[in-house]
């Protein structure tokens, strides 16, 4: 995205010469795309590639010529890591825009603060993120990856690899608090034992006492479940420790933040990680959409991950949706969607399961070396088993709740 | 009663605040309407802090504690109660609770100005990060879920004493509305009451209060625990506007926030803190819906332009400038009447007289 | 017995990690009662100035003991001309300049750089092996480097005319001008001294928890609480808010988890504000600096 100066005068006099609280027409001729990720604060390390690979999905559908002969306008707006202004952005798109779709949110407690806006404005809504799982709502399609999804596959295949005991590490909020709950599952399941499970707040930066206690208690692997910038510094500690070398570490969240790109070969060499995607996944498919999306996000570019592809995918379910439904109307394309649409991108199959709205997805596991991910395993068309074990949106449409907010015991699932 | 009838300015605001209320629906989007309940709560906060501060001489940089205390006690008195009315009463009372336990142990302790600002400020963050240390089932009070990290979803306001009748986003503009022309009002009677000029007086100069045998410590601790009342009451709408309640009500940013409106509004006066919230708040939306400049950056520049430019604050200037103007020409309409009587010299005598 | 060793070592460094992202504040919170709030992106530029240097071939020890507190510092007085000094006095305007200035460094790096970048440097110094348990040797230097640091700024301070000088300006600024001594630029040093120290901070970290953009917050509230709770005097409230906190964080994280550790730091803060309002320094150890 190049910047010229007419470019950018054009859209800043627009910007702060227009009052848009005021009443005023809209274009009533373009479909409303609108994105909602926040791409400046703590979270724009997520927020702006996926930004970057929603602008080029429709700028690839407007190219093509639209969806049903009219032009797609995307709309994006920056919510500044703050939850209010999620509120207020989703608000503004569904009543102010009029938006067609809304694709939005990055963390469970965003799209907690707007679920229920853009359901009572009836605008049909997707969540795009990796999450702990647990929505079940007719109106939000979260296509995501969900932590059963991928750690089901990753434990036992590092466990096969390293070893029984396993360390648990773990971002201090609902979503770590359920994964970790999901890997102390799967160990188990698979003749192992977690020597220990411990909990990290958003904003700790020192590992060390953590790491004497991993020498203390020699496991065989650690599991991560670390999330966010302050996090990634555990992955230098631990190395610098020299523990990696000793002791691998497996995640399910390490490198969508890009943060394999952060921490140097060395410290990074050997780990495991379970995605539904990766830059390096070697198909025409996935090849091709690097290469362009390289030349449309010019020389800084971010790496691609999981959040980013599936943004990318996400919209051209809907478009695709669209276009089978033949109509922006939220009914039909739910309809259609929850019908077991399905498109071929980047990752594979991408299909919706109508019980839970949720995706049937690939999911891969790598191992990094020198910054870059090697796929090692794939496992196709997975299904998003923790969310079906406590939604059926077929037998009732009209539920619009996050089942997994406390927790996993209190959703009935006993692990 | 006195004072109700001196506030002659207070009175033509706060009927163009209801005017405003009643002309809404017909000037704004839906979306801005809604949108306007959390603004609303924040301008609250923000009077709160131009009482306390402006007023009651007592920088309190951790006003937002209060606020976020009240939107934590108002979610969690809501969720038990499974209605609004009375949530609302204890989201108060808690609030103006703790201020009274907090300004006990700071204004008895004869604590510095400048240490009371960052007492209150560690104070906040302190809540801010145990507050986001509470993520699992194990963290509740009662039947209500604190959330950590994520928050809560705070409950909608209801009919008072009707449980099942909730009110839309819309209406709650109305009740937002209404509370923060209310709350206004009361600050501008407050003010001018015998208690509120003692805290003038305590502001301008403690010691002398001290020997006029006024009991400053109390009338300080009276002061802050109005102001935090009032900052809770803001906090509920906030969090129903938001519709959740997360650990960034405590956040530093929020903290830092509330001092900007208050210092770019303009110390000192009531009105001038309201306008300034909503101003920035517009601002700071606005540069969230374009893509070209960083938002940060911009923001940044403008405090800074804000610092150095006007540092008396938007309200306090604007009425200089027109007093200056006033005095300018008073000044000059005197120079001419000097000049008629004695045609010859004479100006400095006027110059003089007429520069306040 | 290894473990233990290991351990002492663990919270010791926790403490000297508090203290040293607490020292710049300290110093210009102590010294000119300002409380800055772009301080925690001080640390962050520290950490950037590594970064750059490294990925344009400056050696990684030049770029972290010099070029990190000569760059950071620079800036805090071109900053001190620009801006503060036209605050002296209204604590509260600088309040609010040291924000727009933090939210200006953090747009400003991510225009720059982007919201995460590349920073690929390993903590140099390898590994340290104590019985059956290892360090790393980078966070023993850290140790090391941290108590010198306080010592350097404590011969400044007590032992050099600058520190007299700037200390006298502190108490007495009219006093201090009727002297001769040209206040403005003793205001001027000390600024520059703490963010170089500042920077100083966030370039020895750099290596071994890594920058963001917007990583200054993070270290931002913990170097707060932990002036508040030293109080007046720049080292000795440091030192000891650092070992009281720190200590106790160290500890608890240890027996029970980094959840309760952090809990525990913030109630200490809470308790020891009650007890002592002014700090540790406020009520005991007066008269150091």
């Amino acid at each position: 995205m190049t910047l010229n100066r007419r470019h950018f005068v054009a859209s800043a006099t627009a910007a702060l010469a227009m009052p848009a609280f005021l009443k005023n027409a809209y274009a009533a001729d373009d479909i409303k795309f609108v994105s909602i990720l926040d791409q400046s604060g703590g979270l724009d390390i997520y927020g702006k590639p996926m930004v970057d690979t929603t602008r080029m999905a429709i700028d690839e559908i407007n190219k093509a010529g639209g969806l049903l002969g009219r032009k797609v306008d995307l709309k994006v707006y920056d919510p500044q890591s703050t939850i209010q202004f999620y509120t207020q952005f989703a608000t503004q798109a569904a009543a102010g825009d009029k938006a067609d779709v809304v694709h939005a949110g990055i963390t469970s407690a965003s799209r907690e603060a707007i679920r229920p806006t853009l359901s009572r404005f009836k605008t049909l809504y997707f969540y795009n993120t990796l999450y702990e799982g647990g929505v079940c709502d007719i109106n939000n399609f979260c296509t995501g990856s969900t932590p059963a999804q991928t750690v089901e596959k990753l434990v036992p295949h590092t466990m096969n690899k390293w070893g029984k005991k396993v360390y648990i590490v773990a971002a201090d909020y609902n979503y770590g608090q359920i994964t970790a709950q999901w890997v102390q599952k799967y160990v188990k399941d698979n003749g192992g034992e977690a020597v220990a499970v411990e909990f990290f707040p958003l904003d700790v930066t020192n590992f060390g006492s953590t790491i004497k206690k991993i020498q203390a208690a020699k496991p065989d692997m650690v599991m991560s479940a670390l999330v966010g910038g302050a996090h990634a510094s555990f992955y230098r500690q631990y190395a610098a420790a020299g523990m990696n070398k000793s002791v691998p570490i497996a995640s399910t969240t390490f490198g969508v933040g890009n943060e394999h790109k952060l921490i140097s070969a060395v410290e990074g060499d050997g780990m495991i990680c379970a995605y539904s995607y990766f830059e390096e996944i070697d198909s025409p498919a996935n090849g091709d959409f690097v290469k362009r999306f390289k030349a449309f996000a010019g020389d800084g570019a971010p790496a691609l991950n999981e959040l980013a592809a599936r943004s990318y995918e996400a919209a051209y379910l809907w478009a695709e949706a669209v276009k089978q439904a033949g109509s922006t109307d939220r009914d039909k394309v739910t309809e259609a969607l929850r019908a077991g649409l399905g498109i071929d991108g980047p990752s594979g199959k991408v299909q919706i399961e109508p019980k839970t709205n949720h995706a049937v997805q690939n999911v891969y596991l790598a191992e990094l070396k020198d910054q870059s991910f090697n796929i090692i395993e794939k496992h196709e068309n997975q299904p998003p088993t923790d969310t079906l074990l406590v939604c059926d949106l077929v037998a009732d449409p009209t539920q619009s709740t996050f089942k997994f907010e406390n927790g996993l015991k209190a959703a009935g699932i006993d692990i | 009663m006195r004072e109700l009838r001196e506030m002659k300015a207070t009175w033509i605001i706060a009927a163009l605040g209801v005017l405003f209320t009643f002309a809404a629906p017909s000037i704004l989007e839906l979306f801005t309407i809604i949108t306007l309940a959390q603004v609303i709560g924040l301008a609250i906060l923000a009077l709160s802090l131009a009482l306390v501060w402006g007023f009651g001489g007592i920088l309190c940089f951790g006003q937002t504690a209060f606020f976020g205390v009240g939107a934590y006690a108002y979610v969690i008195a809501a969720v038990n109660f499974g209605g609004s009315t009375w949530a609302v009463l204890i989201a108060v009372l808690v609030a103006a609770a703790f201020a009274a336990i907090l300004g006990y142990f700071v204004f008895y302790g004869r604590v510095s100005d400048v240490y009371l600002a960052v007492i209150t400020l560690t104070v906040t963050l302190i809540l801010f990060s145990l507050i986001r240390r509470t993520s699992g089932p194990e963290y509740k009070v009662g039947n209500a879920l604190l959330g950590g990290f994520n928050g809560a979803s705070a409950p909608p306001l209801n009919y008072p004493w009707d449980v099942s009748a909730f009110m839309f986003p819309e209406q709650v503009f109305y009740v937002a509305m209404i509370a923060l022309i209310l709350v206004y009002i009361f600050c501008s009677w407050l003010v001018r009451t015998h208690f509120g000029r003692v805290c003038v007086a305590i502001r301008e100069n403690e010691d002398r209060a001290e020997l006029l045998a006024y009991d400053t410590r109390l009338y300080k601790l009276g002061i802050f625990t109005i102001g935090a009342a009032i900052a809770g009451l803001g906090g509920i709408f906030f969090c129903i506007g938001v519709s959740r309640v997360t650990p960034d009500v405590f956040s530093l940013s929020q903290s830092a926030l509330t001092i900007i409106w208050v210092i770019v509004g303009g110390r000192g006066t009531l009105i001038g803190p309201i306008l300034a919230t909503f101003a920035l708040y517009y601002l700071t939306s606005t540069l969230g819906s374009q893509s070209v400049l960083n938002t940060n950056l911009v923001l940044g520049t403008i405090l800074i332009i804000f610092v150095l430019g006007v540092p008396k604050g938007v309200v306090p200037a604007v009425s200089d400038w027109i007093q200056s103007r006033r005095g300018r020409k008073a000044l000059r309409a005197r120079e001419r009447r000097l000049q008629r009587r004695r045609p010859s010299g004479g100006q400095n005598v006027g110059s003089t007289e007429g520069a306040e | 017995m290894d473990l233990l060793v290991s351990i002492i070592l663990q919270i010791v460094y926790v403490i000297a990690n508090l203290a040293l992202i607490s020292l710049g504040l300290a110093i210009i919170f102590g010294m000119m009662r300002v409380i800055n709030l772009a301080h925690g992106e001080f640390l962050m530029l520290g950490g950037y100035t590594v970064v750059v240097a490294t990925n344009n071939g400056v050696n990684i020890w030049v770029a972290i003991l010099i070029l990190s507190p000569l760059v950071v510092g620079a800036i805090g007085v071109i900053v001190e001309r620009l801006l503060i000094r036209f605050l002296y006095g209204r604590m509260v305007d600088t309040l609010l300049a040291t924000w727009g200035l933090s939210l200006l460094f953090i747009g400003l790096i991510t225009s720059i750089f982007g919201a995460s970048t590349a920073t690929t440097i390993s903590p140099p110094l390898g590994v340290v092996t104590i019985g059956e348990y290892t360090s790393s040797g980078y966070e023993l230097f850290l140790i090391g480097i941290t108590i010198l640091l306080f010592v350097a700024v404590y011969l400044v301070l007590k032992l050099t005319t600058l520190g007299l000088v700037a200390r006298g300006t502190m108490q007495n600024a009219e006093m201090a001008s009727a002297l001769g001594v040209s206040t403005s630029r003793i205001y001027m040093l000390t600024f520059g001294l703490g963010a170089a120290v500042s920077g100083f901070a966030g370039g020895l970290l750099a290596p071994i928890t890594g920058v963001l953009p917007t990583i200054g917050t993070v270290y931002i509230a913990k170097a707060f609480i932990t002036v508040i709770s030293g109080g007046a005097a720049i080292l000795a409230g440091t030192t000891s808010a650092s070992i009281l906190l720190g200590g106790l964080n160290g500890i608890i994280s240890f027996v029970t988890g980094p959840t309760l550790g952090e809990v525990a730091l913030l109630l200490a803060a809470i308790i020891l504000l009650r007890i002592m309002p002014r700090g540790i320094t406020g009520s005991i150890f007066r008269k150091s600096i």
